[in-house]
């Protein structure tokens, strides 16, 4: 057996349980889920198998009244969810930027003592930690009680089930998925390249611009497309925090399967955000990779 | 004082060691670099070397003392409005940016408009040898090209000052060469100083106008390369610049007699003072005898002759068990036969050669 064949070989067992994972509980899933967006919805739930575009009309606008009506609220809700995780990633990324700096500086022993506790809340249950937000959140929540108490404000604040307390317990949830990316890259930089630019007359804030900034990019649009997607989709914490008040794609989704039993229109739905999603992934894919080719040819 | 363009007076530094110590690491240094002047700041690692340099380009604030670059207090000054840039151990360019762009970065930031900084990158990138090269990125270039651009980047704004910090350690031998030759080539064409940082004395001795030898957070000497090699003034920089037969004694008129009872000539001069002293001769000053008499001689059991092209180095012990070098040029073979054949030599030299380090001067 030449080398060649073998290392081929070698591939296929190692990549061969993965594959076989992925095609079978992946994309097959996604295949369903793809056909099911272009079938009519049965009438107790199930599907009808004909073709039928509406339910992506229903989203966009090219919906026949015959069948299904154009609601903008859908462009409404999506364009919500994006503002919110969007401001999920800014708030998320102004927390953990500065952070990525200070831990950077520190000592090998309080480096991997901080980033046991930036993963220390994985170790207890989403949920359990989004009722403490809660119980801290609500009109009789510590917030509004210790201000009462004080005399700050004479009525509890509205807290909780705001886009606000959707956002506060988003970044919460997904601090250590900025985290990380942010930090691999603000740890790589190479500090003297810093002194370089001061030596030749940058000061402080253009040496950030021109240098620290673009040197650590990677780690930023890394971090804000792990962060980005899954709140986008995200359904627990609009759930939670949001109440019946605030309403985001994952939670319209979700209400589609369990509640209005419409697969596909729930199917169509994830489709419209899958591929927002892949857009942005490409995007950013195409970006690195065209770096990396720079990389490899700068060898 | 109008001739000198940077001026330390008393510049201290201590820095505080994990244990709770503090380590000196500029000594109340005193030291004036003239105009257009090519001085090394040469030492072993640790003697503060750096910290010199980077205390000049204000990377290091100094617990004491003044730094005046062209007349003016530049003690409180950040770095970036120093007059002075630097060429670093690891160049430092910057990855994200072309040759051409790293090279404008300082006109960049002082706002030169586009077209001049073109122009003026053009230009020098042409004096350090990479002209057309603009478009290239660092990791695209060499370990010699990256040094060239840092040496373009860095003397592009005119500094009045260029600071080089072991700047051709991580180059090849023959490029570094090759490098030490261009680099003082440059120097006069631009005419602004160099303080060049490094500790390979060889180096030090082929591009300076000066050089500073460094211990301990102290100038041990300061002087031409040849008045330090010839004439040192205590035995650290006569052991760190080039290799030396140290002899330790005491001066009896126009001899030193050791404590094992060595005799090395010398001749008398105004200076001599009685008392111990330290007599230096290169191996160099040793030749064989019997080629030209009549000159003191040591009796030396060798114990390596060693071929290194255009001379022989002689590894031996005198009688009394002290080390001495000799180095004989490679074409007196017939002597050499002999030496090789009865492991013996006599090494003669001239007590002109002779240098002696009087005990008083020893820091």
């Amino acid at each position: 057996m030449s080398i060649a064949i073998r290392r081929r070989v070698q591939l296929a067992v190692l990549l061969g349980p993965v594959s076989l994972f992925l095609a079978v509980f992946f994309l097959g899933p996604l295949a369903i889920m793809m056909v099911t967006s272009f079938l009519a919805p049965g009438l107790y739930g199930g599907v009808e198998w004909t073709f039928y575009p509406h339910n992506f009309g229903r989203i966009l606008g090219f919906a026949d009244p015959m069948f299904e009506d154009f609601d903008p609220v859908y462009i409404a809700i999506f364009l919500r969810s994006v503002k919110i995780a969007a401001l999920t990633v800014l708030a998320a990324l102004i927390v953990c930027y500065p952070a990525a700096f200070c831990i950077a500086r520190l000592s090998e022993r309080w480096k991997n003592f901080c980033l046991f506790l930036i993963t220390l809340p994985f170790f207890t249950s989403l949920i359990v930690r989004l009722f403490v937000w809660v119980l801290i959140l609500r009109q009789t929540g510590l917030v509004n009680e210790m201000l009462l108490s004080t005399g700050m404000i004479a009525r509890p604040l509205d807290l909780i089930y705001t886009d606000g307390a959707i956002i506060l317990g988003m970044v919460y949830v997904f601090i250590p998925f900025m985290f990380m990316p942010v930090y691999a890259s603000v740890e790589k930089l190479d500090w003297t390249l810093v002194r370089a630019s001061l030596d030749l007359g940058a000061g402080p804030i253009r040496t950030f611009w021109r240098i620290i900034l673009p040197l650590t990019a990677p780690g930023i649009v890394g971090g804000a497309i792990i962060v980005f997607i899954p709140a986008l989709g995200n359904f627990v914490v609009p759930a939670i925090l949001g109440g019946a008040k605030v309403m985001m794609l994952g939670n319209l989704i979700e209400q589609q399967f369990l509640a209005a039993r419409n697969w596909p229109f729930g199917s169509a739905l994830a489709m419209m955000v899958m591929s927002v999603m892949l857009v942005l992934l490409l995007v950013y894919v195409f970006a690195s990779s065209r770096r990396g080719a720079d990389a490899a040819l700068n060898r | 004082m109008q001739d000198s363009i940077v001026r330390l007076e008393e510049a201290s530094k201590a820095f505080a060691t994990p244990e709770g110590g503090s380590v000196t690491a500029l000594d109340a240094i005193d030291l004036q670099v003239r105009r257009n002047e090519f001085l090394t700041l040469l030492g072993p690692s640790g003697c503060g070397k750096t910290t010199l340099l980077q205390a000049i380009s204000g990377f290091v604030e100094l617990d004491g003392g003044r730094i005046l670059i062209d007349g003016e207090d530049m003690t409180d000054r950040p770095p970036y409005r120093r007059p002075v840039n630097t060429v670093f151990q690891n160049y430092a360019l910057f990855p994200h940016m072309t040759v051409g762009e790293n090279t404008a970065y300082a006109l960049e930031v002082a706002g030169v408009a586009k077209a001049k900084r073109r122009e003026q990158v053009a230009a020098a990138l042409k004096m350090v040898g990479l002209a057309g090269m603009e478009g290239r990125r660092p990791r695209q270039l060499s370990g010699g090209q990256q040094q060239r651009v840092a040496l373009a980047r860095a003397i592009i704004a005119r500094p009045k000052l260029l600071l080089l910090d072991e700047p051709l350690s991580a180059l090849d031998k023959n490029l570094r060469q090759a490098m030490q030759i261009e680099l003082k080539t440059l120097q006069h064409e631009l005419g602004i100083s160099f303080i060049f940082v490094t500790h390979d004395q060889q180096e030090a001795l082929t591009m300076s106008d000066r050089v500073a030898v460094l211990s301990g957070g102290r100038i041990q000497q300061l002087d031409t390369p040849r008045a330090i090699y010839d004439h040192p003034v205590n035995s650290f920089v006569a052991t760190f610049i080039g290799a030396s037969n140290l002899f330790d004694g005491r001066i009896d008129g126009d001899r030193l007699m050791t404590g094992d009872g060595t005799e090395i000539h010398h001749r008398r001069t105004a200076n001599t003072a009685a008392g111990a002293a330290t007599a230096l001769i290169r191996p160099e000053q040793f030749f064989l005898a019997g080629e030209r008499e009549p000159f003191p001689t040591l009796d030396v059991d060798l114990e390596a002759i060693v071929f290194v092209g255009s001379t022989f180095e002689l590894f031996g012990r005198t009688s009394t068990g002290k080390k001495v070098i000799a180095e004989i040029p490679a074409g007196r073979r017939s002597l050499i036969g002999d030496i090789e054949r009865t492991r013996r030599a006599k090494l003669a030299y001239d007590p002109v050669a002779v240098h002696l380090i009087h005990a008083c001067a020893e820091a």
